[in-house]
Order: C-alpha cells, then sequence, then structure tokens
C-alpha cells in the first residue's frame, strides 16, 4: 500500500515534468530537450537560498524563487534559442536543445562545481494511517501534484487563452489568421512548461536532498519517457504516462529480485507500448494536410 | 482609394517565383475575385495579402495602412479576415470554441453574443452543433463554420479561398448565397474560386491569373462573356 503511495508520489513528479514536454512538444513542435535542465536549475535555486538560513518561510521563498526563476529561464531560452530557428528544420531545433542542455549543465558546474551538495531535508516527518506510514513530503506532493494538474486542465478546457493553445497547436497558420499571438502562446507555454519543472524539482529535492549539475538528466528522461508513452502532446496522456512509470518504477523497486532491472523494465514498457501503439496510449495520429 | 491595395506583388517559394509582380484592387463593398487554374498562384497571393508568406517585393495597403510585412496576426483588429483554402477549422474544438476564437482579438462580452447569434441565426445547424466537436461535421457545414468564425470579428474585408471546394452542389447554392448576402450586409469580399462560372456572377470585378501574372481583369459579366476566358475555364 504505501508502495503504492510513493509510486503515485513519484508518478506526480514525472507527470508534472511530462507536461512540459508534451505541452511544447504540442504548441512549439519541438522536443525541448533542455527541459530536465530547468529542474536542476530549480533545484539549485532552492539550494542557494537554503544557504541563506533554515526556516520555513525561507524554505517558502525558495520554492517561490525558484518557480520564478525557471518561468524567466524557460521563457528566455524559447525568445534566446529557440525562437530564431523558427521554420528551420526540426533536427537543427533538436540539436539547439540539447546544446541548451549542456550550457545549462556547464554553467552549473562552472558556478557550484560539479560536486554534490546535499541539502538538509526540506518537509521532515511522517504519519500512519493504520500500519501505513506516509511522510510529509509525499502527501504534500500528492496533493499540489493534483492540484496543478487539475487547474491546468480546467486552465485548457475553459479559458479563452487555454483554447488558444490548442489552437496553436493544430494549426498555427489558422491561429494566426485568427488573430492570436502565436509566439505569445508559445511562450506561455514555456512559461507553463518551467514552472511545473520548478515545481517537480522541489519535489524531486524533497526525495533526494541533493543537487548536482546533471541532476535533472535522469528525472527528464524518465518524464520525456512518461510523455511518449502517454501519447507526446497530449496533456492527460502525460499525466496518467507519468504516474504510471511512478507507480512501476516503485512497484519493481519494492520487488527485490526485481529492483536491479528497475530502469531496464521503465524503458522496456515504453518499447512494448510504441510496438503495440505508436501514438501512445492517448496520442493521436495528426491528419495529413489535404 | 481602394479598401485593399496590392502593388507590384512578388512572393518565391525558394528560388522559384510563384508570383511575379501583380496589383489590383477591391474597393469597399465589391466582391472581387481572383480565377485561374491550379497552380496560377490564387492561394499563394491570399497568404501573401494576409502576411501568412513573407513577400520577395511588393507593397500592400488596406485602408490606407501599409500592411505589407505587419505580423498576420494584427490583421483581424485592422478589420481583415481570411476563411483559408480547405477552411483550417479548428477539428479538436467545439464548434462554440471555433466562433470563440473568431473573436479572439476582441473583448466585449455583450457584442460577442450578439455575433454568435448572428451566425447561429445564419445557419441554424451551428447553434445546433455547438458544443460538437468540430471535426464531426461535415464539409459542408465546416464551411459554413469557417465563415461565420471569419465574420465573428466584424471584418471590413472578408478573404474567401475556394469556399466552395469539395461541397456538394446543394451547400455550394448555400455559401455564394451567403456570400452575397454578407456583401450586400456591407463586408467587401476578395474571392478565390475555382468554379469560375459562380464566381464571376456575383463579382463586381475579376482578375484572371495566370501562373503568377494576371493577364485579364474586367467586370465579371465582361469576363463571363469572354470567349477564351468561356474556353479557359468556365467548360467552353
Amino acid at each position: 500500500m504505501s508502495t503504492i503511495i510513493d509510486g503515485l508520489s513519484l508518478g506526480s513528479i514525472y507527470a508534472l515534468i511530462a507536461l512540459g514536454y508534451t505541452m511544447v512538444y504540442g504548441i512549439a513542435k519541438m522536443l525541448n530537450f533542455a527541459h530536465g535542465d530547468i529542474i536542476m536549475v530549480g533545484a539549485y535555486t532552492i539550494f542557494s537560498t537554503l544557504m541563506v538560513g533554515d526556516s520555513v518561510p525561507l524554505k517558502i521563498i525558495a520554492i517561490l524563487l525558484s518557480v520564478l526563476v525557471c518561468t524567466v529561464l524557460g521563457v528566455s531560452v524559447e525568445r534566446i534559442a529557440y525562437r530564431p530557428l523558427r521554420g528551420a528544420s526540426p533536427l537543427a531545433v533538436l540539436i539547439t536543445a540539447i546544446g541548451v542542455s549542456y550550457f545549462l549543465q556547464s554553467l552549473a558546474q562552472l558556478i557550484f562545481g560539479a560536486k554534490s551538495h546535499t541539502i538538509e531535508t526540506l518537509i521532515p516527518g511522517a504519519f500512519h494511517i493504520g500500519s501505513v506510514r506516509i511522510t510529509y513530503a509525499t502527501l504534500l506532493t500528492l496533493l499540489v501534484g493534483a492540484a496543478v494538474m487539475a487547474g491546468l486542465t480546467i486552465f485548457i478546457a475553459k479559458t479563452k487563452t487555454g483554447r488558444a493553445m490548442v489552437a496553436v497547436s493544430e494549426d498555427r497558420g489558422a491561429a494566426e489568421l485568427m488573430g492570436i499571438h502565436v509566439n505569445g502562446i508559445i511562450a506561455l507555454t514555456f512559461a507553463i512548461g518551467s514552472a511545473l519543472a520548478a515545481l517537480a524539482g522541489f519535489f524531486y529535492l524533497m526525495q533526494i536532498p541533493a543537487t548536482n549539475p546533471t541532476l535533472g538528466s535522469m528525472p527528464g528522461i524518465k518524464a520525456f519517457t512518461a510523455a511518449v508513452i502517454g501519447g507526446i502532446g497530449s496533456i492527460p496522456g502525460a499525466m496518467i504516462g507519468g504516474i504510471l512509470l511512478g507507480v512501476i518504477e516503485k512497484l519493481c523497486l519494492s520487488i527485490t529480485p526485481l529492483s536491479p532491472y528497475t530502469t531496464a523494465i521503465e524503458f522496456s514498457l515504453l518499447i512494448l507500448i510504441l510496438l503495440v501503439k505508436p501514438t501512445g496510449l492517448l496520442g493521436r495520429k495528426r491528419r495529413e494536410k489535404v | 482609394m481602394a479598401l485593399l491595395e496590392v502593388r507590384d506583388l512578388e512572393v518565391a517559394y525558394g528560388p522559384i517565383k510563384a508570383i511575379k509582380g501583380i496589383s489590383f484592387e477591391v474597393n469597399e463593398g465589391e466582391v472581387v475575385s481572383l480565377i485561374g487554374a491550379n497552380g496560377a498562384g490564387k492561394t499563394t497571393t491570399m497568404h501573401a495579402v494576409s502576411c501568412l508568406l513573407p513577400k520577395l517585393s511588393g507593397h500592400v495597403s488596406f485602408a490606407g495602412d501599409d500592411i505589407t510585412s505587419v505580423p498576420a496576426h494584427k490583421l483581424v483588429g485592422m478589420g481583415m479576415a481570411h476563411v483559408p483554402e480547405g477552411r483550417r477549422i479548428f477539428q479538436e474544438l467545439t464548434v462554440f470554441d471555433n466562433l470563440q476564437m473568431g473573436y479572439y482579438t476582441k473583448k466585449d462580452k455583450e457584442k460577442f453574443k450578439e455575433k454568435l447569434e448572428e451566425m447561429y441565426s445564419y445557419f441554424p445547424i451551428l447553434s445546433e452543433r455547438a458544443n460538437q466537436i468540430a471535426g464531426t461535421l461535415s464539409g459542408g457545414e465546416q464551411q459554413m463554420l469557417a465563415m461565420s468564425r471569419a465574420l465573428m470579428s466584424d471584418p471590413k474585408l472578408l478573404l474567401l479561398d475556394e469556399p466552395s471546394m469539395g461541397l456538394s452542389p446543394l451547400y455550394v447554392n448555400t455559401i455564394f448565397d451567403m456570400i452575397k448576402k454578407v456583401n450586400e450586409m456591407g463586408t467587401t469580399i476578395l474571392l478565390v474560386e475555382q468554379n469560375a462560372n459562380k464566381a464571376l456572377a456575383i463579382s463586381d470585378r475579376a482578375y484572371v491569373l495566370e501562373i503568377g501574372k494576371i493577364t485579364k481583369t474586367g467586370t465579371g459579366a465582361e469576363l463571363l462573356a469572354d470567349d477564351s476566358i468561356k474556353e479557359a475555364y468556365l467548360g467552353g
């Protein structure tokens, strides 16, 4: 039981990151391989803020600051590195994204060094329901994760801006003819994706309280896998894919003979799902233009 | 002064010039058609006018403003709406959401309801299907939606690119009746059509486009009676 809860919690982290991949893919039509490194920047922001001291208000400031820094960073990366390549070949954009990823990692290494820095436990403590032990960190991850995902779903489904995001993802040219400022919508997408990555970074630090320059790589790759499993471009798909992957990871880790193969099992799942359904669980084939 | 004025427009796809220096104008209140065969450059011209394609050279002005290199999304606010070829409605959104997107640049909620009711009165089927996903509509219904979506912004000039393409004769008549009605209510229209007969019949003036050049111009009636036009575009 507690494995499932841990899995849901880890899954929420993957889902939050996967949402960034899938939204950017759906709307800007690119794979932002620097997305995982945004998490790392968020983690270092929290680490730096907490060097000042250790108190509850400071922790809250650290989280808010990390969301702010990541949002600004995400939008700046789009503006500086990706927007000039709009209309260029997808391969050029992909290579640029990988370049941005290395740039951010090297920058972190320059500033903070290659060593790992440990952070004090962000939210200590746990409680019991019957025999099941749940940490406050897990509970917070679950609650905030669920609230953010619900909020995002409502935003996309009910607001005019949310509908415009779907419109841009479906047909950029037609959206522009409606007077939708496509570059603005793309910037907004990067802002939302990066803010979610910052939150994910915070939750990740609660589970593994240490920062290093490549901290974002593994959760980034896992979340990308989750997004592809769910069907890249699909928002509910990213949520389902993320949670599925988190639960499977924790289940495998809890079963002793399987635990060394956890990562292999996760990526095999990706291959299996793509074999059966190449568009992912909720992905749809894009209609070809006639 | 013309509402839309295109001067010496050239458009190229890479090294290939698709539009080789054309000039035309659309005066307020007119229906003007561009007719021509496949590949003549009609859709390219439309896309260049609404700034979806960059221009190699030339000038376009609209209602006195130079719009040669304005970002495409600014044109709706200036009073130009474009129904693109192939309709390009948002298939994943509902009919209502599509109409809402047509009103995207405007804020007035009361006016939005008014426009919405107006569209529903033109095409009652859209009101019945308001909450249906637009991709499930038939081709004719999608064309009605595409036109309504563009009209939501209350444009001065409506660009219509092949509105009758792929529609059954019944819908073709509905759409052409609608074009006439919209024009009578004060919207100026620039129309691109392969159905030259129908287009010329409702046009004040028309231009014939051949491989990127304007080869003939005249009133709709003149071109309908022109022998070479009859032979080339009206089925002899």
